[in-house]
């Protein structure tokens, strides 16, 4: 029998449905894996699960966990089936964790809740809950602060404190999606130990199919709120019998056609970067004493052609943000050079800067938070215009505008809209837009398409082969993401604690990585293929 | 910690001092000279100039200041022109009425404003918070003088359960002395408590949008024990930092409540010394209250330390 039986569940808040006759089964000890596109209604099925929804919402159909019927269980009954028997695992772990009360408090407070333990018994089992997540007493006593841990630990506190008291069904919401691959890997592992452990029953929501095909052993694929297809993971990704599920795998594998790759051998470099290090200052630790400073970037050089497209890949807090900064002349570096086009661009006044500025441009990560949300598209995508030597005239600027839509594929009539009308991907091709419009040599794209679901992100990845064919753009990409680096660069430079440890043609390091670093990255990386592989094996 | 408190502690020293300069060179500017003020438009010019030497007006600036901050160390606040006596016996009496009062109205107003607020956010746009908050509303709006009176005509004249007015003094006993500090204090609380529950609320509400408060219901707390436990702290700061600016307010700013009810409290010493020029109680109290804001602004900012982690760590 199931423990968690989702049937005819459709939900709408407002006027607007989100759901439409779901259906969806785990078996204890099953791990069911649900994958969609953003807004597809992922999460939302999990909060009717744990009928947390919003105000507005109304449900209809059944859901039922263990015999219970949640649509119609009293507010008493879902307080003591949450945290108790329904376990919930969430997508931000920076912001999941009250910044104001200690890991220990956290995780013994459900246990004590629940179990009306004593305090010290309750921390005695949230102390071995936490060792079991991997976070030992030595390093991690109780009395730490969600503030002093970093995403991937307290990502493990959030898994303690839903798994403190053994539930019987575990759902985690995209828990790894904020996290690099080589965290992501360690959570899944435990998360995979944990379902083993107590034959607990896991909903794994994401909208990584790789991720989604290497847990789970049944999938059920949403689209704005239907379920498209469900079956054995295998089957299922194998066969691809679903036009939609095809469109998905292909999407997430996609590599964009480019025609040839970059020869490196010509002209004289468009930007080098000569030992470049940046040093932080320590955390002061009382008055007058200061803790050591923290190398961030350490004797780092590269150099790069114009056209050429180069990944800096490596985990997070690995120095590959840092080092971006500082090639855009947004930070400064302790000691080193940096060129672009001959020139130093270190230790120069914004003034004697702007040539430079002009041509190099930036895209970052997020595309909801890197728009002035009160003002229009024109002035937005105008923005990096004022470097121009001569100012445009507003006949001009619009006609700039208008042309840097089209190549990003967008309308010219767009630029009267605001940022909020327009989808995520679109809001990308935006960022795009605005980069471009000064005609750069250089743009460092900042994470550009991790923030996207597959299918845009293909679009968006076709998007960047395609300006960097027509208008010999050279991209540095930092991203923690293989796939993107596979499908879009031709060199790639692996960083670690601050230092270059590998570099070489992307094909070759990654399929043969040498460093630890890299054989870290490559192994943690969730790849569809092989994912698919192992499955048929297991499931035959 | 320990970096943050001992930078607090400095800032609020150099405060001082520089406010301590402020006080004195604008009084030392203001026109009208005390000596002549205490013996009258028909002193001789000699007379005068006695005084002066006396009192030591005529000594050079420098000197002067020196003579005042050593006074205002040791406690010494010189004596009062006008009640020839010295001015930290005044101010003592009159603290013993502002600062209990101040107390009580501080008090009061949290009290009934942080329940407001917890019942106000947890019902977000629903009638009880539409009325609540239309009530706070009313509380902003309407002058606390006013209350005072209303409070006055119910519990004083119609009622007779307090006093109308005045004070007795401590020594008669304490329930006496607070029966008639009680409708002064619930006068002042009111409208700070209407402004409280407001900043409450809105805190409240940002909070409770919060990932980790989604966290928490799905441990299984309900709603009322993740409310007190995981919300209200997380909203304390701004709620702290109205509760400092108030009570400064409270110490010295209640002049019109301390008029309707007769209260011998600082702020009409003050007003007092003001329109007869007793230039050494103003500077006195004036120095006095800036110490007691930058007091609490202290504390407000040792609190934000304990209410929030993240704090202790910085400097």
């Amino acid at each position: 029998m199931s423990l968690l039986e989702i049937d005819n569940l459709s939900l709408t808040i407002g006027d607007t449905q989100i759901l439409k006759d779901m259906e969806l089964s785990v078996a204890p000890g099953e791990v069911m894996g649900l994958v969609g596109e953003s807004g597809s209604g992922k999460s939302m099925t999990a909060l009717t699960v744990m009928r947390l929804l919003p105000h507005a919402a109304r449900a209809t159909g059944r859901v039922t966990f263990d015999g219970i019927d949640i649509l119609a269980a009293t507010e008493d009954q879902m307080c003591a089936l949450r945290g108790d028997d329904i376990g919930m695992v969430f997508q931000e772990p920076m912001t999941a964790l009250n910044p104001v009360k200690t890991i220990g408090e956290q995780v013994a407070e459900g246990i004590r809740w629940h179990t009306k333990a004593t305090r010290a018994a309750a921390e005695e089992r949230a102390r071995k809950m936490l060792d079991r997540v991997g976070l030992p007493q030595a390093r991690f006593p109780m009395s730490r602060y969600p503030h002093e841990l970093s995403g991937g630990q307290r990502q493990r506190v959030v898994i303690a404190i839903a798994c403190a008291l053994k539930p019987k069904l575990l759902i985690a919401d995209e828990p790894t999606t904020a996290l690099d691959v080589v965290l992501q890997a360690q959570i899944l592992d435990l998360l995979r130990d944990l379902v083993a452990e107590s034959r607990m029953g896991l909903l794994l929501i994401s909208h990584d199919l790789a991720v989604v095909t290497e847990m789970a052993d049944r999938i059920t694929i949403l689209r704005r709120g239907e379920v498209m297809e469900a079956g054995d993971t295998a089957r299922t990704l194998s066969e691809q019998l679903h036009p939609y599920t095809r469109q998905l795998a292909q999407a997430s594998m996609h590599v964009p056609a480019r025609a040839s790759t970059h020869d490196a051998s010509q002209s004289k470099p468009l930007l080098q970067v000569e030992s470049v290090t940046r040093d932080y200052p320590g955390r002061r630790t009382s008055l007058f004493k200061r803790a050591a400073s923290i190398r961030a970037v350490d004797n780092v050089s590269l150099s790069m052609q114009p056209g050429q497209s180069v990944a800096l890949v490596g985990r997070s807090g690995c120095g590959k943000s840092t080092l971006a900064r500082m090639i855009l002349a947004l930070d400064k570096p302790s000691s080193g050079t940096i060129r672009f086009r001959g020139e130093a661009v270190t230790g120069k006044s914004e003034a004697e800067l702007k040539p430079a500025r002009r041509d190099m441009q930036v895209v970052f990560q997020d595309p909801y938070g890197s728009f002035d949300p009160r003002q229009k598209v024109e002035k937005l995508v105008a923005e990096p215009l004022h470097v121009l030597d001569k100012k445009p005239t507003r006949a001009e600027r619009r006609e700039m505008v208008a042309h840097a839509l089209h190549e990003v594929g967008l309308d010219q009539r767009d630029m009267d809209k605001y940022p909020h009308e327009f989808s995520g991907g679109q809001r990308q091709r935006l960022s795009i837009a605005r980069a471009i419009i000064t005609r750069p040599k250089l743009v460092v794209a900042d994470e550009p398409v991790s923030a996207l679901d597959v299918s845009i992100r293909a679009q968006i990845l076709d998007l960047f082969a395609e300006l960097n064919q027509k208008l010999g753009i050279a991209y540095l990409f930092i991203t923690h993401d293989l796939t993107v680096a596979r499908a879009i660069t031709d060199e790639v430079l692996v960083m670690h604690d601050g230092r270059i440890v590998e570099r070489g043609k992307t094909s070759e390091v990654l399929d043969h990585p040498h460093s630890e670093a890299a054989r870290a990255l490559v192994a943690a990386a969730p790849d569809l293929h092989r994912a698919i592989a192992r499955r048929m094996q297991e499931q035959g | 910690m320990t970096a943050y408190l001992l930078k607090r502690l400095a800032i609020s020293l150099a405060t001082l001092v520089l406010a301590s300069i402020v006080v004195f060179a604008v009084l030392e500017i203001l026109p009208g000279d005390p000596a002549r003020l205490m013996l009258g438009m028909n002193a001789s010019a000699d007379q005068v100039e006695l005084l002066r030497n006396q009192m030591g007006l005529n000594a050079p600036l420098l000197l002067r200041y020196l003579h005042w901050v050593g006074g205002l160390l040791s406690l010494d606040f010189g004596r009062s022109y006008t009640y020839s006596v010295p001015v930290i016996d005044l101010v003592r009496e009159r603290l013993a009425v502002s600062l209990p009062l101040a107390l009580i109205a501080l008090a009061l107003s949290t009290v009934i404003a942080i329940p407001v607020g917890l019942f106000s956010a947890s019902r977000r746009g629903r009638a009880g918070d539409t009325i609540s908050m239309g009530a706070a509303q009313l509380g902003v709006a309407v002058p606390n003088f006013w209350f005072a009176l209303m409070l006055i005509y119910v519990f004083a004249v119609w009622l007779r359960l307090v006093p109308a007015g005045g004070f007795p003094g401590w020594s008669p006993g304490i329930w006496p002395a607070l029966k008639s500090l009680l409708l002064p204090a619930v006068a002042l609380a009111l409208p700070q408590a209407a402004i409280l529950a407001r900043v409450t609320r809105s805190a409240l509400i940002e909070v409770l949008n919060e990932d980790y408060i989604r966290t928490a219901r799905a441990k299984g707390l309900p709603y009322r024990a993740v409310l007190w436990r995981h919300a209200l702290r997380n909203a304390m700061i701004p709620v702290l930092t109205i509760l400092g600016l108030q009570f400064a307010f409270l110490l010295a700013g209640t002049i019109i409540i301390e008029n309707v009810f007769y209260l011998p409290g600082l702020g009409r010493l003050v007003f007092q010394a003001i329109t007869q020029r007793d230039l050494i109680v103003v500077e006195s109290v004036v120095m006095l209250l800036v110490a007691a804001v930058i007091a609490v602004n202290l504390v407000v900012d040792l609190s934000y330390a304990v209410v929030d982690p993240r704090l202790r760590g910085r400097q």
